[in-house]
C-alpha cells in the first residue's frame, strides 16, 4: 500500500514538509483517508496523532469525502451585511444539500467560511480557487454551471 | 481630503505581470542604493528613522524588528511576509499583490540585506491561491532580472486558518504543524522559523521600504503624526456606497475616509479593525486614524442604522471562537463561553449576571491569554456595552 511513497516527489522526509504534503496529497487522492493518514505519517516517521492533529487544523484540508467542487460561502460580516444568507438559500435550493453536506453524484461540496478578504465584493463566495463576488441569488445558478 | 497613494503608486498603473513596468517607475533603484551606497546598518537606521510602525494591526516599530534580528547571533536569517491577511474586513493586502508585486520582492531583498538573511518566504493565505501564479511570475521575472542573486525567495501557502496570520503561529504552520500560538520570549528575531533569527512583517508595511530608502527618512517621518508616521491604507466593507480599498495620511479622520471617500450614508456605528477591533458609534466619527486612538489593520465595516448590535457582537464572537487555535484556555474556553453568553443575550433570553459574566472573562481574556486573538476578542464586547449598554439593558427586560 505504497500510493503515497509513488506520490511524493524528492523532498526529505521531515514534519517540514507535512503541510505541503498533506495538501498535495488530498489533491491528489480527493481527501486525507485515515488509511492515508497512516501512511504519510510512517513515511515521515511521525505519530499518526501529529498527522491527524495538523489535518483537522485546516479548514482547507478534510478528512472526509469532498466533491469534485467546494463552495465556500463566506458568512463572516462584511458579506452578512450585503446579503449572505439569501446567497447561502438558493445555493441549498440549486444543488440540494445544506452546508457540509456533499452532493450523492460528487459534484459539489458545500462549506460556509469566514472572510475571503473579498469584502469590496460582498457577498462573495469560493469555489475550488475561484472567487465570485457581487452575487445574487439570480446568478448563482450560471456560476455554479460552470463547474462539472 | 484625497488620498495620498505612496504604498498604492504603482497599483492600477504599472502591469504586474511585466516587471519592466516596474522598471520605469524607478524599480529596484532602492534596492541598488541600498546595497551599493548604504551599509546594512545604515540601511537599519533609515528605517528607525522614519518612525514606520507595522501595518499589519500590532504597529511594531519596523526599524527596531530588523535591527533586534542584525544584532542576533547566526548566519541563518529568515524574512517572512505575512500575506495571510485574514482579519475581517480586510483585503488591502490583497489589493497590493494583485497590483504591485515588484515593490514586495524589492522591500525583501532589502531587508535580506539589512538582517543579513539570505532567504525570505511569502506566506499566502489559502484563500488567496489564485495569486500564486502573478506572484511567483514576479519572483521569476526578479530572478532572471539577477535581483535575487543573494537573496531568495519562495512562497507557502496557508490552509485556511486565521489565527495563522499571528506571527509565531505562521511559522509553526511553515514548519508543517498546527498553526499554534508560541509562548514569547523569545522572540522571532532572535529565535524565529526553525529556531533562527527571523523578521517578519506584513506586506503593506515591506511596501513602504523602497520609497524611505530613495526618498529619505524625513520624508517619510513628516508625515502623519507624532507616533503613527506615513501613510495607512484602509479596507472599507459593509454599508457603504464605495468599498474599496483607500490610502490615506495618518491621522486623517474616519469622517474623511467613511462619508468623504465611502459615502456612507445614516451611519450607526463602525468597527475599526477587524474582529479584534473597536466599535465606535457614529457620534465619534471625527475620531483620527492612527495608532494613538484606533487604527488595527485598518479594516473598516459600516454599519447603518438597520443593524442590531448584540447581533453583531454575537457573529463576531461566532468567527473567533471558531478560529481560535485552541492552546490557551483563556481564550480557547473564554470565546466559547462569550459565544453561549452573547447567543442568549441576542434572543433575548439573557440577564444581568450574564452582563457581569463578561465583563470578568474580558479582564481574564485580555490579562492571560497567549496572544492578540484571545487578549482583543473582548474588545467589541467591551465596547458594545460601553456604548450600547441601553440595547442590552432592554433585551434582558424581555425574557
Amino acid at each position: 500500500m505504497n500510493k503515497i511513497q509513488e506520490g511524493i516527489p524528492s523532498r526529505s522526509k521531515d514534519q517540514e514538509n507535512l503541510l505541503v504534503l498533506l495538501e498535495e496529497t488530498q489533491n491528489k487522492f480527493g481527501y486525507l483517508s485515515r488509511e492515508l493518514l497512516a501512511e504519510l505519517a510512517k513515511a515521515l516517521g511521525l505519530p499518526i496523532s501529529d498527522v491527524y492533529g495538523v489535518a483537522t487544523f485546516y479548514s482547507f484540508l478534510s478528512t472526509k469525502p469532498l466533491g469534485r467542487n467546494v463552495i465556500r460561502v463566506c458568512k463572516s460580516l462584511p458579506c452578512y451585511l450585503k446579503n449572505a444568507q439569501p446567497i447561502i438559500n438558493c445555493v441549498e435550493q440549486e444543488i440540494g444539500i445544506k452546508p457540509g453536506e456533499t452532493t450523492l453524484d460528487g459534484r459539489f461540496s458545500f462549506q460556509l467560511t469566514n472572510c475571503i478578504g473579498a469584502c469590496d465584493k460582498a457577498p462573495a463566495i469560493m469555489i475550488n480557487h475561484d472567487v465570485h463576488g457581487d452575487l445574487t441569488p439570480e446568478k448563482i445558478s450560471q456560476v455554479l454551471a460552470g463547474y462539472k | 481630503m484625497p488620498e495620498k497613494r505612496i504604498v498604492l503608486r504603482n497599483c492600477e498603473v504599472i502591469d504586474p505581470r511585466q516587471i519592466v513596468t516596474y522598471l520605469e517607475r524607478d524599480g529596484f533603484k532602492a534596492l541598488e542604493k541600498a546595497v551599493n551606497k548604504l551599509t546594512e546598518e545604515q540601511v537599519i537606521e533609515e528605517v528607525k528613522a522614519s518612525g514606520l510602525r507595522g501595518r499589519g494591526g500590532a504597529g511594531f516599530p519596523c526599524g527596531l524588528k530588523w535591527e533586534l534580528a542584525r544584532k542576533a547571533p547566526g548566519a541563518e536569517k529568515y524574512v517572512i511576509c505575512n500575506a495571510d491577511e485574514g482579519e475581517v474586513g480586510t483585503f488591502k493586502d490583497r489589493y497590493i499583490l494583485e497590483g504591485d508585486p515588484f515593490t514586495l520582492i524589492e522591500a525583501m531583498v532589502i531587508a535580506g540585506y539589512a538582517v543579513g538573511s539570505r532567504r525570505g518566504y511569502i506566506y499566502l493565505r489559502a484563500e488567496y491561491h489564485y495569486l500564486l501564479d502573478l506572484l511567483s511570475n514576479a519572483i521569476g521575472q526578479a530572478r532572471e532580472r539577477g535581483f535575487l542573486e543573494h537573496f531568495d525567495i519562495d512562497i507557502r501557502e496557508g490552509a485556511g486558518a486565521y489565527v495563522c496570520g499571528e506571527e509565531s503561529a505562521l511559522m509553526d504552520s511553515i514548519e508543517g504543524k498546527r498553526g499554534e500560538v508560541r509562548y514569547r520570549p523569545p522572540f522571532p528575531p532572535s529565535k524565529g522559523l526553525w529556531g533562527k533569527p527571523t523578521i517578519i512583517n506584513n506586506v503593506e508595511t515591506l511596501m513602504n521600504i523602497p520609497q524611505i530608502i530613495l526618498n529619505g527618512a524625513s520624508w517619510f517621518s513628516q508625515m502623519g503624526t507624532e507616533w503613527s508616521k506615513g501613510t495607512k491604507v484602509f479596507s472599507l466593507s459593509g454599508d457603504v456606497e464605495k468599498p474599496g480599498v483607500y490610502e490615506l495620511v495618518m491621522g486623517s479622520l474616519l469622517r474623511e475616509l467613511v462619508e468623504g471617500l465611502a459615502s456612507a450614508k445614516n451611519t450607526k456605528m463602525i468597527q475599526v479593525g477587524g474582529a479584534t477591533g473597536r466599535i465606535i458609534p457614529y457620534e465619534m466619527i471625527d475620531t483620527p486614524l492612527d495608532f494613538e486612538d484606533i487604527l488595527g489593520a485598518g479594516a473598516i465595516t459600516v454599519f447603518d442604522e438597520s443593524r442590531d448590535i448584540i447581533d453583531i457582537i454575537y457573529r463576531n464572537m461566532e468567527f473567533l471562537a471558531e478560529e481560535s487555535c485552541g492552546k490557551c484556555v483563556p481564550c480557547r474556553e473564554g470565546t466559547e463561553v462569550m459565544l453561549e453568553i452573547l447567543e442568549r443575550l441576542s434572543q433575548g433570553e439573557g440577564t444581568e449576571k450574564d452582563i457581569r459574566a463578561l465583563q470578568e472573562l474580558a479582564s481574564a481574556m485580555m490579562l492571560s491569554s497567549l496572544c492578540g486573538l484571545g487578549q482583543a476578542a473582548p474588545n467589541p464586547v467591551m465596547d458594545s456595552l460601553q456604548y450600547y449598554r441601553d440595547v442590552y439593558e432592554s433585551r434582558i427586560r424581555k425574557s
